[in-house]
């Protein structure tokens, strides 16, 4: 990708654009932005460094095969790219086919993520989130978010109600939402 | 959280993926028809992109860069996704107009397909009946052509048969066609050309005006002479043919010699 000044950061949707047609420069500098976010999410959820190579595979593929999919006017790319990788490896983990077509996953970002400063500042106000929840809802959520169970199957595993599984995970995202709209 | 309350629940769990069976069908039902709530999913859906973005971990080992890279590059790459963004952006309703659209435009292919089995059984039939004709006119032009040869062959005997003891006469025979002006002219029996002499074929115009040459002609030993389509205008009714005798280089304006045989017209 050409750049008047070569310490400036290329913007996502200029790297799509090339990649639309056929950079494979681009495609390694998306790579390099947020395959270590991509791969993170794929290792917390599979808890195995091969399957997560994989889904690493898959995600960019899918990224390379159809760069369209992402929208930059509506989402963040090391969101959305998160929430793919994240819906692959549960794919992977209960071993179905993918659910959804990375087309169909929408993910609308309120806070600016734009750079690592700004992706760091909204991690660290998320882990405080999740530390300040009680743990059960902690836990509800995580278990729904990294491990890819259904409430009932949390329920199940907890021995709680389903509506209150429910309700601990709405009251997660709830406290989500405004750390991040703070 | 949302304007929908009562789906609120099933929303946050529907964006883990963790909402199934008849719940989710009813909450994906509702989605199709409530922008806010598919509003409220996307924002949802960023959330927990961020929650994800939490999950801290090594980097990547090195060779999986290789391998994207690889991959891409052994990959023909596909047309751009202009249209997969066309998708993206499409609003909820338009769904329903391209199911209608598709289904329409699938009817409308059946039909045409129809149309064209019976066009091109017409055509086919069209076919044969042309190909009927044209062997039909095949044959009788093979026939005519039989017929002219015949006529038109020097080597063809040609004997004209009279009353017994009487002396052959000259005769003559013209076929004539005024809208083209072509003409065929056979006589025979035509006594031998005296020296520098010839035979001139005259058209008398039904009009009254003035006889048009049309071809000299010598006669073979046995008195017979063939005149094929002599330049003649066209459109000229015919009153009467003759033969005159003429010297050697014909009189071409009007006949000078002696009538040797007339037509009478038919």
């Amino acid at each position: 990708m050409p750049s008047a000044d070569p310490n400036a950061m290329t913007p996502d949707p200029a790297l799509l654009t090339a990649i639309r047609s056929g950079d494979q420069d681009a495609m390694a500098e998306v790579y390099d932005r947020y395959s270590s976010i991509v791969y993170a999410v794929a290792l917390r959820v599979l808890q195995d460094a091969g399957a997560a190579e994989d889904v690493l595979q898959d995600v960019f593929m899918q990224l390379w095969r159809n760069p369209g999919a992402f929208d930059a006017s509506r989402g963040n790319m090391a969101a959305w790219l998160a929430v793919i990788a994240r819906n692959r490896a549960i794919d992977a983990l209960r071993r179905r086919r993918p659910e959804s077509d990375i087309e169909d996953v929408v993910v609308s970002v309120e806070p600016d993520l734009a750079s690592e400063t700004d992706r760091s500042r909204a991690m660290d106000k998320v882990r405080g989130a999740m530390l300040a929840m009680p743990a059960p809802q902690r836990s509800a959520l995580e278990m729904a978010y990294f491990e890819g169970l259904s409430h009932s199957e949390i329920a199940g595993k907890t021995g709680e109600a389903l509506g209150t599984i429910k309700t601990r995970i709405r009251a997660g995202l709830v406290s989500l939402r405004k750390v991040l709209a703070a | 959280m949302s304007e929908h309350e009562q789906f609120a629940e099933d929303l946050a769990l529907y964006a883990l993926g963790s909402l199934d069976g008849a719940e989710r069908v009813a909450l994906e039902k509702h989605l199709d028809e409530c922008a806010p709530c598919r509003h409220e999913l996307g924002l949802l859906r960023g959330d927990l992109g961020v929650l994800a973005l939490t999950a801290a971990g090594p980097k990547p080992p090195g060779r999986a860069r290789q391998r994207l890279m690889s991959a891409i590059a052994a990959e023909p790459r596909l047309p751009v996704s202009a249209p997969a963004l066309e998708r993206q952006q499409r609003p909820w309703w338009s769904s329903f107009g391209l199911l209608a659209f598709r289904f329409a435009a699938t009817v409308a292919l059946a039909v045409v397909c129809i149309w064209l089995v019976r066009q091109n059984s017409g055509l086919m039939r069209d076919v044969a009946s042309l190909q009927a004709r044209l062997t039909e006119q095949a044959d009788k032009l093979e026939h005519a052509n039989q017929t002219m040869a015949t006529l038109l062959d020097p080597d063809a005997k040609k004997i004209e048969l009279v009353a017994a003891g009487n002396k052959p006469q000259p005769r003559g025979k013209a076929i004539y066609q005024r809208r083209n002006g072509n003409l065929i002219f056979f006589a025979s029996n035509m006594p031998p050309l005296p020296a520098e002499k010839i035979y001139e074929l005259w058209l008398f115009p039904a009009n009254g005006g003035a006889p048009i040459a049309a071809g000299l002609f010598k006669p073979d030993a046995r008195g017979s002479a063939t005149v094929v389509n002599p330049p003649l205008p066209e459109g000229i009714e015919a009153k009467n043919f003759a033969v005159t005798l003429e010297p050697e280089s014909g009189s071409h304006e009007s006949p000078r010699g002696t009538p040797v045989i007339v037509g009478t017209g038919e």
